[in-house]
Parts: C-alpha cells; sequence; structure tokens
C-alpha cells in the first residue's frame, strides 16, 4: 500500500500551478517514476497534482517556426507512433521506442520522462545520501557497475532517460510554467549536472512544472539516429547509447550533436568528438574516429570500466546509422 | 483459465454467468454497480489523504461507484473491492506485466496506475475478455499454444496480447516480441506465448 497524501485533478494549467503552491505538493503525470518513489519512501508527498485532465497539455501540434510542439503530457507511445515525428526526427522516434517497455510507454509521459528521479540503488533505497541531503555517495566506493564515467562529482548516477540525450542532440526547448509565469530553457540547459547542484536534477522552480516540449525545425539533409545498448534486449535502462543528429550539404557534415547516454548524470554532450566529424565525409572511419573521441577524458570508477568501449562502439554504431 | 472451461465452446452450465457473479461481489463490498459505458474522461474528485472517496470506475462495460482512497491503485481496487482476481499481483513496480489491464483499449500497468487516474475511462480485465461463458478470442489461443506453465503470469500476457491485436491485428514476430516485452515468464514459456499470439490474432480475424 501507498504511503497517505492527497489528490486533486485541475482540469487547468492555471489551477495546477496553483495547487503546487500547496507545502510538499508533487506533480503527477504518468505517474510511472513518482508511484515508485513514493513506495519505496524517497520522498513523500502531501498531495498528489494530476496533470491527466489538462486537455492543453496534450498532443503533438506544428510549432510557429515550422517545428513540433508536444505537450508535456503527450505518451512516449503517442510520440513514438507520430508520422510526423518519424519522419523529421527519427532520433527522438528511436529514442522513444527503446525507453522501458510497451505498457510504460502507454503510460509515461515526455515531460515526466525528462524529470525522473535518479535511478542509482542507493538513492532509491534506505541510504542517506549526499542527494537526499546525507555526507556522501555510497556509490562511489561502493557497487557502482552502473553508475557514471562523466560528469560525476560528489554524486555518480547516469541519467536514466533515453528521451532526455535525444532532446539535447536536436536543440529542443522546454516550456515551463510556474508561480511566476511562464519560461523556455534549451534541453541542454534543462539538466543540472552534480558539479552545479548535486540535490537536483533539473532547473525546475518550486511549483514549476515542463508544459511542452519544442523540436525546431532541422536544415535539409539532417539525419538522426538513436543507439542503446542495455544488459537485455527490452524493459532495461541504458548501460551506454548515444543520440547523434548531423546535416550534411553536398556529401560533408555542416552539423553534428552527438549526446551519450547511460554514462552521466545529465545527458552528457561531446563537442569534441562533434568536432572531429564537421568538414568531414560522414564515413565509417570518420565515426570510428568521432566515437574515439567522445569516450576521452572517461573517468571510470571500480567497477565499469567495461562502459568505456561500449560507449565507444555504441557512438560508432549510432552514427554508422546515419550513412 | 484453462482449468475452467473444457472446450472453448458451451454455455453457462450453473445458471449464472461469471461476470454477473463477480459485479455481484463488487456491489456487495461497497454498493452500487450500474450498466453504463465509460463517459469522457471527468476532472476525478478532490480527495483527502485517507478519506474514503466517492468515484465511479467503468470496468468491463459496467460502472461500480465504490468508496476509494487516493493512495488504491487500481490492481489494488480491481482485486479487493470489486473482486476481480483475474488481475494479478506481481512485482508491483511495473517492471513485471502479471497486473496488466487495457484503459480505453491500451495495456497499462495497474499496479502503477491509481484508480483515482483510471476515471472517466474505459478500464478492461481479463473477465472482460470472456463472451459469456466462453473464452474469448485470445484466451483460447492461450490455452490451444498451451502458453503457460505455472499460469501466474498468463493473465498480464493475455491483456498485454490483446492490447497489441486491437492497434496491430497482423503482427510480424518482431513485433510481437517488442509487443509482449513488458511481461516477464518466470517459466520461460517465451515461444509458446509468440504463438499464442500468433494464433489469438487469426482467431480474431475468424471472428471466434
Amino acid at each position: 500500500m501507498l504511503p497517505n497524501f492527497n489528490y486533486v485533478r485541475p482540469s487547468s494549467l492555471a489551477d495546477a500551478v496553483r495547487q503546487l503552491s500547496t507545502p510538499n505538493a508533487r506533480v503527477h503525470a504518468g505517474g510511472t517514476d513518482l508511484l515508485g518513489c513514493l513506495r519505496d519512501g524517497v520522498f513523500a508527498a502531501d498531495t498528489l497534482v494530476s496533470l491527466s485532465a489538462i486537455e492543453e497539455l496534450r498532443g503533438i501540434r506544428p510549432s510557429l517556426d515550422g517545428g513540433l510542439a508536444i505537450g508535456a503530457m503527450t505518451t512516449l507511445s503517442e510520440v513514438a507512433a507520430d508520422p510526423r515525428v518519424a519522419d523529421r526526427y527519427p532520433v527522438l522516434s528511436r529514442a522513444v521506442a527503446a525507453a522501458a517497455s510497451p505498457q510504460l510507454r502507454n503510460q509515461g509521459t515526455i515531460g515526466g520522462n525528462i524529470c525522473q528521479r535518479p535511478r542509482c540503488w542507493y538513492y532509491r533505497a534506505d541510504f542517506h545520501c549526499a542527494r537526499k541531503g546525507g555526507e556522501k555517495c555510497y556509490a562511489a566506493e561502493g557497487e557502482n557497475q552502473f553508475h557514471c564515467i562523466f560528469g560525476g562529482e560528489v554524486c555518480f548516477y547516469v541519467h536514466p532517460s533515453d528521451v532526455a540525450p535525444a532532446l539535447v542532440a536536436l536543440e529542443a526547448l522546454v516550456r515551463i510554467s510556474g508561480p511566476a509565469g511562464a519560461r523556455s530553457v534549451s534541453a541542454e540547459t534543462f539538466f543540472v549536472p552534480p558539479s552545479k547542484d548535486y540535490t537536483r536534477e533539473t532547473v525546475l522552480g518550486p511549483g514549476e512544472i515542463v508544459t511542452e516540449v519544442v523540436l525546431p525545425a532541422q536544415p535539409r539533409g539532417t539525419r538522426g539516429s538513436y543507439r542503446k545498448v542495455r544488459a537485455r534486449g527490452a524493459w532495461d535502462f541504458a548501460l551506454a547509447g548515444a543520440a547523434v543528429v548531423a546535416t550534411l550539404t553536398d556529401g560533408r557534415v555542416t552539423r553534428a550533436r552527438i549526446v551519450l547516454s547511460g554514462v552521466a548524470p545529465i545527458p552528457w554532450r561531446v563537442p569534441a568528438a562533434e568536432r572531429v566529424l564537421v568538414g568531414q565525409r560522414l564515413s565509417a572511419k570518420s565515426a570510428a574516429r568521432a566515437a574515439a573521441t567522445a569516450v576521452e577524458g572517461a573517468q571510470p570508477l571500480a567497477q565499469n570500466a567495461y562502459k568505456v568501449e561500449m560507449l565507444r562502439g555504441a557512438v560508432e554504431e549510432a552514427l554508422a546509422a546515419l550513412l | 483459465m484453462g482449468h475452467d472451461h473444457d472446450d472453448g465452446k458451451g454455455g453457462c452450465p450453473h445458471g449464472v454467468s461469471r461476470r454477473g457473479f463477480f459485479t455481484a461481489v463488487g456491489a456487495g463490498a461497497i454498493g452500487a454497480a450500474t450498466l453504463g459505458r465509460a463517459q469522457a474522461p471527468a476532472a476525478a474528485p478532490a480527495a483527502s489523504a485517507g478519506e474514503p472517496t466517492k468515484v465511479t470506475l467503468h470496468v468491463n462495460g459496467r460502472a461500480h461507484t465504490i468508496l476509494a482512497e487516493p493512495r488504491w491503485t487500481l490492481l489494488f481496487v480491481l482485486r479487493e473491492q470489486l473482486g476481480l482476481t483475474g488481475t494479478k499481483v506481481g512485482c508491483e513496480r511495473g517492471e513485471c506485466g502479471a497486473c496488466t489491464v487495457l484503459l480505453d483499449g491500451v495495456p497499462r500497468y495497474a499496479c502503477m496506475t491509481l484508480a483515482f487516474e483510471a476515471v472517466g475511462r474505459e478500464i478492461t480485465t481479463l473477465e472482460g475478455l470472456m463472451v459469456g461463458e466462453q473464452l474469448g478470442p485470445v484466451q483460447q489461443a492461450f490455452l490451444a499454444e498451451d502458453a503457460y506453465q505455472c499460469g501466474y503470469c498468463t493473465p498480464g500476457q493475455i491483456m498485454a496480447a490483446e492490447g497489441l491485436l486491437r492497434t496491430n491485428a497482423e503482427p510480424s514476430l518482431a513485433q510481437i516480441r517488442t509487443g509482449m516485452s513488458g511481461n516477464l515468464c518466470r517459466c520461460g514459456a517465451y515461444a509458446h506465448i509468440f504463438k499464442a499470439v500468433k494464433r489469438g490474432s487469426e482467431l480474431k480475424k475468424a471472428g471466434r
């Protein structure tokens, strides 16, 4: 049985934002992560504010600049099934289809997906770790085979989302509403690395919620792909992965975005590897060079050095899929 | 399901339908069970922690008005309040699929769904796939293909298959494997399960 909480299901965004200002209120989007956290006692909630009756947060529509705007409450299945997303944003389409299981994709939302809490087993269990206000990261010297090889500082979890790296690769915008009104941030700056603040995962302030994800129009000749490596063929988090987007003009790469999943506490962009590709022809050779650059500077923990080679292969395969 | 039924045919030998029996149990436990179709999604009531609040759930074509606490999952309400025990308790953390039901025709884990979130939506459980006392096509297919060993995961497997076939009437083997990937079978009966989904697709097409 879940612990007790009050429950409200407002039908407007304004009402939801108002309800979220009550003491210790939490957002219920799809609920797939929230209910697990409540059940495991990771945190408690006095009130759940369900967004499921707010029509304006649902659905995919063309945006003004020729891109697509995806309402935060659109389920991952709906994103995966959308022909416009599949046609123009294959990196997102593939990332969404690689997330979780069919049932969870039918329930989980794109807004909720990028607001997931860490899946670190110490964080989820009864350890008063740094991220929960404690003294230390138990993974740093404990069981860390699934933890990060980049960006660890105080806390060493890996960002659990497949969707987030795709959004960063696409230079998506995240629209946010809160008590002070609406604002937008780039997907790239939406996620907070432990080096900036190890107690939070996103820039969302008190009472703020994600309302929409906006995918900008991509230049002609843009291709994308997502490669995810996991311990089993389905329903698992990434051990290592890569979301890649490249724009080709006359056979040469004019723009490249390479964003790693499963290896860092945020979707981890590797500009040095992107630079290896720009100006080059996309080939097996240039893909291999970029992949080798992508893993430079990795700092594996005691049990996860295997991720370095795995990641190199994932980046290489993701880029090869663009050929 | 298999032991409840001999030959996939036949009528209603005991004079009371299974569905009628379950509805009576549900009604006895909490109050009114009325015939009715799901309405357009309506806002669920604001509900206070620990306080039973009146909600109406549409399950297998019937409206059940019950008193529920906000923290109750759909799984708990189906089994413990409505007596619909076809939906199984497995991991209770969205990992195994034993509790799979359909919400507006789409597979979901009932353990990860608050009952309040199902208000205003059409809920279909394993019991809802019965045609009177006769097994529905996907249920028949699992029986015919011997698609289980211990059988505990079978209701969830059948509901996942039913949901898959409602959106994709003739899935390829690859699509079946993906569509069924949210359901674990500890006995490892996957090969037969995939065959059963294929046969379920054929039986549905034949209107069985």
